[in-house]
């Protein structure tokens, strides 16, 4: 099969499952349902998107196809804001308030990320991996900080933090989601002068600079665009770069190309697959008994090897 | 013309290259050989701008490798290291196409297609040129890496150890293919190599460093001398003319 035609037939998948998404089981007035399922899609559409953009992205300027953009320590510092701000100014707090939470999140994270490449990389020939590693320490101390404080507040306070754990679609802010889409559309445009360099990226490092690649700088620059989508996403609807692994390499195992044209294209559209579908199931099948995650998680994982076992055999 | 000026890089405290000067003279084949960790590989990276030098000048063409825009040196000078994994998988014709990306970012024209059939033709490898490079051979894979800085087209052309683990027929292949590329094509070819008697069949001009210096520098004739490679290797080394090349014999 062509790798066009794939693409084709992921579309029209995606376009079915959000249509059953929307238009089927509708109880009580449909504006209602309607404009709030929209909602849910607009934000799946768009978290799913930018989620699995950045990873394929990461992905290739680390030439490693394991690793995803939480490893920098984004998810743990989300959860260390959340955990903090309640422990210190409690869950009723207003910077527990949707629309300012966002813009704290999003603002700390970045500035998180800034920081460490502004120190890491202002040492000359500091190495990609160096600040991998560093980011997994902060990762953990973050982690560590947020366990310690979670200990010691209230249990009920506890349950608001819990809710902040899981990536949720439910209660998403019609205001947040344009401003996510506006900064989404930016970062966008700003990398699109940067896309033809994938490609040559995944040869590594070597061959990209004598391909003439100007490598230091444009790493950087797309290490810059993996954060603040990465940053985008997680406030929006929560920690939700589990999403990313499984969602790329079902694309590498799918599209069998280097060429990052289709890459990216098709790891949007199976990672809006997966999470319509998934959400379908959370909604439909378990009525909100479980979490979105534990869903993607597990059939992602199941159909992933089912993939690597078909390929072996073959 | 190459010219290099009091190069010097450290790793930590150590200097493994220092004070290296040399000038590389257009259409040659230049081979730099000494013992291991002598700074060849350091020197050749250097050149390329794969490593940045602590210290030292690097000229191509009277102008200074730091001032030079990094796509505009990838028309210039092409470098090939001794290692070459590459993380996803390509076929040969798509691996060469990947040498037209300075002149075409990506978006190949009908003449870089030219060029890649024209480098896929020079190395012989139209037969495997839709096979992925994990099915060759390492003499085909090394190959079919060298098409692609065929393709590249630049007129310098650095290569660590192209030999590198290949057998007596590929090695001889690849080197009879770089003495062409400099006598039919004109390009300037400048390689690590440590098989000496390569280098003295093939190069026109030897450069030997040791401890991150240059010892000896010359014509191939004058440094496959014994006297000379006793400074450079620290052992005896026998030399007997057979059909009018110079062979080293150091087995025994």
């Amino acid at each position: 099969m062509r790798n066009t035609t794939k693409l084709g037939i992921l579309t029209i998948v995606t376009v079915i499952l959000i249509a059953v998404f929307l238009f089927t089981d509708v109880k009580g007035s449909w504006d209602y349902v309607l404009s709030k399922r929209t909602e849910k899609i607009f934000a799946m559409i768009l978290t799913g998107a930018a989620i699995a953009f950045s990873t394929i992205v990461f992905q290739t300027i680390t030439n490693n196809k394991i690793l995803t953009p939480s490893i920098i320590g984004l998810d743990s510092l989300y959860m260390l804001i959340q955990t903090f701000l309640v422990f210190t100014l409690g869950s009723t707090s207003s910077l527990m308030n949707q629309n300012i939470n966002f813009f704290i999140s999003i603002g700390l994270m970045v500035l998180f990320v800034g920081i460490l490449y502004k120190v890491i990389f202002k040492r000359e020939g500091s190495n990609l991996y160096f600040l991998l590693l560093i980011g997994i320490i902060f990762g953990t101390l973050f982690e560590s900080i947020s366990s310690f404080m979670q200990v010691l507040i209230d249990p009920n306070e506890f349950m608001r933090i819990q809710d902040k754990m899981f990536a949720s679609f439910n209660n998403i802010n019609t205001d947040l989601l344009m401003i996510s889409l506006i900064l989404i559309i930016l970062v966008t445009l700003y990398f699109l002068k940067f896309i033809k360099y994938l490609d040559v990226l995944s040869l590594g490092k070597e061959h990209a600079i004598n391909l003439g690649v100007d490598y230091d700088r444009i790493v950087k620059r797309l290490l810059v665009v993996v954060a603040i989508l990465i940053s985008i996403a997680t406030a929006l609807v929560g920690p939700i770069t589990f999403l990313g692994l499984l969602v790329v390499n079902v694309t590498y195992q799918l599209f069998k190309t280097y060429q990052h044209k289709f890459l990216i294209i098709g790891s949007i559209l199976v990672s809006i697959i997966s999470l319509v579908g998934g959400q379908l199931i959370v909604e439909r099948v378990f009525t909100f008994s479980t979490t979105l995650s534990v869903i993607v998680n597990f059939i992602g994982g199941v159909y992933f090897i089912y993939l690597l076992l078909k390929q072996s055999k073959a | 013309m190459l010219s290099v000026r009091n190069l010097t890089k450290r790793f930590g405290n150590k200097k493994v290259v220092d004070g290296v000067t040399m000038k590389i003279q257009k259409q040659k084949i230049t081979s730099f050989i000494g013992p291991n960790g002598a700074g060849k590989s350091t020197v050749l990276s250097m050149i390329s701008r794969l490593i940045m030098a602590d210290e030292g000048l690097i000229h191509i063409d009277d102008k200074e490798l730091s001032t030079c825009k990094s796509n505009e040196l990838a028309k210039k000078i092409s470098i090939l290291k001794q290692s070459n994994h590459i993380n996803v998988r390509l076929t040969v014709r798509e691996l060469v196409s990947f040498g037209r990306f300075p002149y075409s970012q990506g978006r190949l024209t009908k003449d870089d297609w030219k060029f890649v059939d024209e480098a896929i033709h020079y190395m012989e490898l139209e037969q495997m040129q839709e096979k992925y490079l994990d099915e060759l051979s390492g003499g085909q894979k090394q190959r079919a890496y060298i098409a692609m800085v065929i393709a590249q087209n630049t007129e310098y052309i650095l290569l660590d150890e192209p030999l590198n683990n290949l057998d007596m027929k590929h090695s001889v292949q690849i080197m009879k293919v770089l003495r062409r590329l400099v006598d039919e094509l004109g390009k300037t070819v400048v390689i690590v190599i440590h098989d000496i008697n390569f280098a003295s069949c093939y190069s026109d001009y030897i450069v030997a460093l040791k401890n991150g210096k240059i010892v000896k520098e010359g014509p191939t004739d004058e440094i496959i001398r014994p006297s000379v490679l006793k400074d450079i290797y620290d052992m005896d080394i026998n030399i007997q003319h057979i059909d009018n090349n110079k062979i080293c014999v150091f087995y025994a």
